[in-house]
């Protein structure tokens, strides 16, 4: 598989398939592991770092879960491959920015990844559509428990897998699922529920993860203990906030179609005829637009467009997804005028 | 110890934040301790406040007395306070006095329940016993609230046994390295 052949399809994390899909855009579950007494990345010297990247894209070439899976060295990557793969989920921001002696496994479902050298020396990410940490939790675990037997794990059996920053020790897992929660937001509700869900000891975070503001009503939650809990546990609890907080927008939904149905169409349509019409849009107003055409699929005030298409558009017009397609770099405004033109092309073609 | 946010009242409430996934420990006196938490509820857990505000137990010592440095990978307990990282996995070993306690302010417990690797049997025959351990400890709380204390009694004697036995065996796990 080629970096490029992604470029053809949609991420896993917007598929819009699985159970609850109309609120729960992903679920993703990811392990820190370390080798043991090896020196964590930010306090290695470059050779041992290099060493490690070696160490384990050796590990982890032969596995089957990877058999045909991408084995990239991120300096080999120029800054749009790199953003291209932080805007489809596939590796953090921070990830992307130092880039030395770091490597990236990537099964071609892109439903694997496994960053190598990033904070920990492994983190290893598998992402699921809609509301699945179960399905999630089943393939991880799998690779997981092989790659243990491959690499000396560091782990001490009362404080469990060891990491870099002490916030990852013990299972070394964080699950999180992205929300989309347009009725919440609309109802100013959003607020008081993310701050009952962050008392319970979650971190609730924008699109794109750590340090990004929430956009598009798009919210991702996750946990922040990791220690003390079985892994099934740390699921369990989560699933719990996340249904009660769809429940919360699915009724907020309800509310608006019985008794704001009109104020609710109106704002869905405006969306909507900016998208159809715009010469130039930021990818912010874009995000912002789509979630509300998003929304008005489903709670089915649109009908006659396929859920996919939108979905496509979310992914398509980032700006390294754009600059990919055309096969050069573009200033911003550049990228602008072509998304314009990209989603006035897409949604006339329906 | 005075507060780190007036510099005038003494510090009787002990944070741990973690902003970014650096951990940061604050100092607060009372009031200053209000304010934040109040700070904190409005910006909702972008940035967390991690351990209560009831959990004010001083386990970790000032960090500048601290002079303990990890002898694999040279990394000093004052580097880490610095830039909030470990150094290797031997880290935990050196500094374990310091990360119990921190661990258990932002986990809430420092005793592992999940995954094993599957590496060695020893590992997993001690960690079972660990687990026990965490699972009688949990038992031993219900009959203390329920006022069983006999029988709270019988649990904390398998309590101090067990841990004997658990002591004995990590000594024999690590003669084996
Ligand atoms: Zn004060
Ligand atoms: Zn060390």
């Amino acid at each position: 598989m080629m970096l490029n052949d992604l470029l053809n399809r949609t991420s896993e994390w917007l598929k819009g398939e699985g159970p609850l899909s109309d609120i729960v855009i992903s679920s993703r579950l990811r392990l820190a592991r370390n080798i043991e007494k090896l020196p964590f990345p930010h306090w290695a010297s470059k050779e041992k770092e290099e060493e490690i990247l070696n160490i384990i894209l050796d590990a982890t070439k032969i596995l089957d879960q990877f058999k045909d899976a991408l084995f990239l060295k991120l300096d080999e990557l120029d800054s749009v491959d790199k953003q291209f793969l932080v805007e489809r989920h596939l590796m953090s921001h921070e990830f992307a920015l130092r880039s030395s002696h770091k490597g990236l496994v990537l099964t071609s479902d892109e439903v694997v990844s496994l960053m190598i050298n990033e904070e920990d020396h492994i983190r290893l990410q598998v992402m699921q559509s809609g509301f699945n940490l179960d399905g999630a939790w089943k393939i991880i675990d799998e690779i997981d428990t092989v790659l243990s037997k491959k690499l000396n794990f560091a782990y001490m059996p009362d404080l469990g897998f060891l990491t870099a920053c002490p916030t990852n020790a013990g299972t070394g897992m964080r699950g999180s699922v992205m929300l989309h929660l347009p009725a919440l937001v609309m109802t100013k509700q959003i607020n008081r529920i993310l701050a009952a869900v962050a008392k319970l000891s979650f971190n609730v975070r924008g699109l794109y993860g750590e340090g990004t503001q929430a956009s598009g009503n798009f919210f991702q939650i996750s946990n922040q203990v990791s220690l003390g809990h079985a892994e099934d546990d740390i699921i369990e609890n989560i699933k719990s906030v996340i249904r009660q907080i769809a429940d919360q927008e699915a009724a907020a939904r309800a509310n608006l179609m019985g008794s704001h149905q009109q104020m609710l169409n109106d704002r869905i349509f405006r969306a909507f005829g900016i998208l159809e019409n715009a010469r130039i849009i930021s990818s912010n107003e874009t995000i912002e637009l789509l979630s509300m055409v998003r929304l008005g699929l489903d709670v089915g005030l649109i009908k006659d467009i396929d859920k996919k298409l939108v979905n496509d558009l979310f992914i398509f017009t980032q700006p390294a997804h754009l600059q990919k397609m055309s096969s050069k770099k573009l200033t911003p405004t550049e990228r602008d005028a072509i998304r314009a033109s990209l989603i006035r092309k897409k949604l006339l073609n329906k | 110890m005075l507060c780190d946010i007036c510099n005038q009242n003494e510090a009787t409430v002990h944070l741990t934040e973690i902003v970014n996934e650096q951990v940061t420990e604050l100092h607060l006196c009372e009031q200053c301790a209000q304010q934040k938490s109040m700070q904190m509820e409005q910006q909702f857990g972008l940035s967390d406040l991690l351990a209560g505000l009831a959990d004010s137990d001083k386990l970790i010592a000032a960090p500048e007395k601290i002079t303990a440095k990890c002898l694999n990978c040279n990394l000093t307990y004052k580097d880490f306070k610095k830039i909030g990282r470990l150094g290797c996995s031997e880290c935990y070993v050196y500094f374990k006095k310091y990360l119990t306690p921190l661990l258990k302010r932002i986990h809430g417990s420092n005793i592992h329940a999940g995954k094993t690797p599957q590496k060695s049997a020893l590992v997993t025959k001690v960690k079972k016993k660990a687990l026990s351990v965490f699972e009688l400890k949990e038992k031993l709380q219900q009959a203390i609230a329920s006022e069983e204390f006999e029988q709270a009694a019988t649990i904390r004697d398998q309590i101090r046994e067990l841990e004997k036995k658990q002591k004995n065996g990590t000594k024999d796990e690590e003669g084996c390295e």
